[in-house]
């Protein structure tokens, strides 16, 4: 039976959760909009965010191919991928939250599992509040990101000409956007400034698409070795 | 290769890796050097392509109007304005210093 503490914080986790989606829901208008600009149709846009169901890997999807078309298309499926890597981490934490119903339940909150649906879940205080928050989250998420996936796309087929409307410049401050909450720390502002300048640096003997994936390396290095933590710790 | 070959690749690879995590009982990732480099995979990605998205048309590295874009872009998030309104600045300045251009 639960208490009034634990039913309090369930319905708080279902106020985070609702509250979350309609937050980020707002970006699938920048998504549908620069998906189009990037070359893909309506319907291929809306598939990406009903089953990819991954902003990040579909942001990266579209930005390569709007760089480099069909050619950099092997690039643009690696790096969407290793963009989906943290999502086998995420999995892994709340899959004790979300427990054991069956293949078919287990495969729904796979396909729920996002940045948002996990840290809302891993917010609460109590086990029932984590599950109420990562279902809650992530269903708000996957209507409101499709709804406007579909908006923002009819928008962008509107438009016609993107490049003068700035949807080129868009593209980056969305992924600006995407990366500004992980840079808190020190290790993770050096990989990306490193990152930023590798992709740079190689962009102009690498096919487009390429850079993007060596700069992955980074990633690699300063993660194996676990390098720019001194100074942090410093603080 | 096709778009659609591009989508579907891709989406069944971000699918398997999400279903990983939930179906497969490794515990490999949750170590920590896995668990870091994940993480900072993240990172690395999204800052390289915040770069070539700025820098590059093609092969050639070009600054032009989508760099003073991604300046306001950083001085707006940096006092925590919105997502959206972010991205649609981002989109003005560049259209307006085109415009004037």
């Amino acid at each position: 039976m639960p208490g009034p503490d634990v039913d309090a914080s369930i319905r708080g986790a279902r106020r985070d959760g609702i509250a979350v989606g309609l937050a980020t829901a707002a970006y699938g208008i920048s998504f549908g909009a620069l998906s189009v600009a990037s070359g893909l149709d309506v319907w291929q846009t809306c598939f990406l965010s009903l089953v990819m169901f991954t902003g990040g890997s579909q942001f990266a999807l579209v930005g390569v191919i709007g760089a480099g078309g069909v050619a950099a298309g092997g690039s643009a499926i690696a790096a969407a991928a290793l963009l989906g890597v943290r999502n086998v981490v995420y999995g892994m934490r709340m899959r004790p939250v979300v427990g054991e119903h069956g293949l078919a339940h287990r495969i729904a909150a796979a396909w729920l599992t996002i940045d948002e649906s996990t840290a809302v879940a891993l917010a609460q205080a109590n086990e029932r509040a984590a599950r109420v928050g990562f279902w809650v989250t992530g269903l708000a998420i996957f209507i409101g990101w499709n709804l406007t996936t579909l908006a923002g796309a009819l928008i962008g087929d509107a438009l016609g000409d993107t490049r003068a409307y700035g949807l080129d410049a868009a593209a980056a401050a969305a992924f600006l956007g995407l990366l500004w909450p992980r840079l808190k720390r020190v290790q993770a502002g050096a990989t990306a400034v490193l990152a930023a300048v590798v992709a740079t640096v190689a962009t102009p003997v690498l096919t487009p698409g390429l850079p993007v994936l060596v700069a992955a390396a980074v990633a690699l290095v300063v993660g194996w070795f676990d390098l720019f933590r001194r100074r942090e710790a410093a603080r | 290769m096709t778009v659609w070959h591009v989508i579907l690749l891709a989406t069944a690879a971000t699918l398997a890796l999400k279903l990983a995590g939930h179906l497969v009982p490794a515990s490999f990732l949750e170590r920590e050097r896995p668990a870091r480099i994940a993480d900072l995979l993240t990172v690395a990605l999204l800052a390289a392509l915040i770069a070539v998205q700025t820098l590059a048309v093609g092969q050639t590295l070009v600054v032009d109007a989508r760099v003073p874009a991604l300046v306001v872009a950083a001085a707006l998030y940096a006092v925590r304005t919105p997502f959206i309104v972010v991205v649609a600045a981002a989109a003005l300045v560049a259209a307006g210093i085109r415009y004037v251009a």
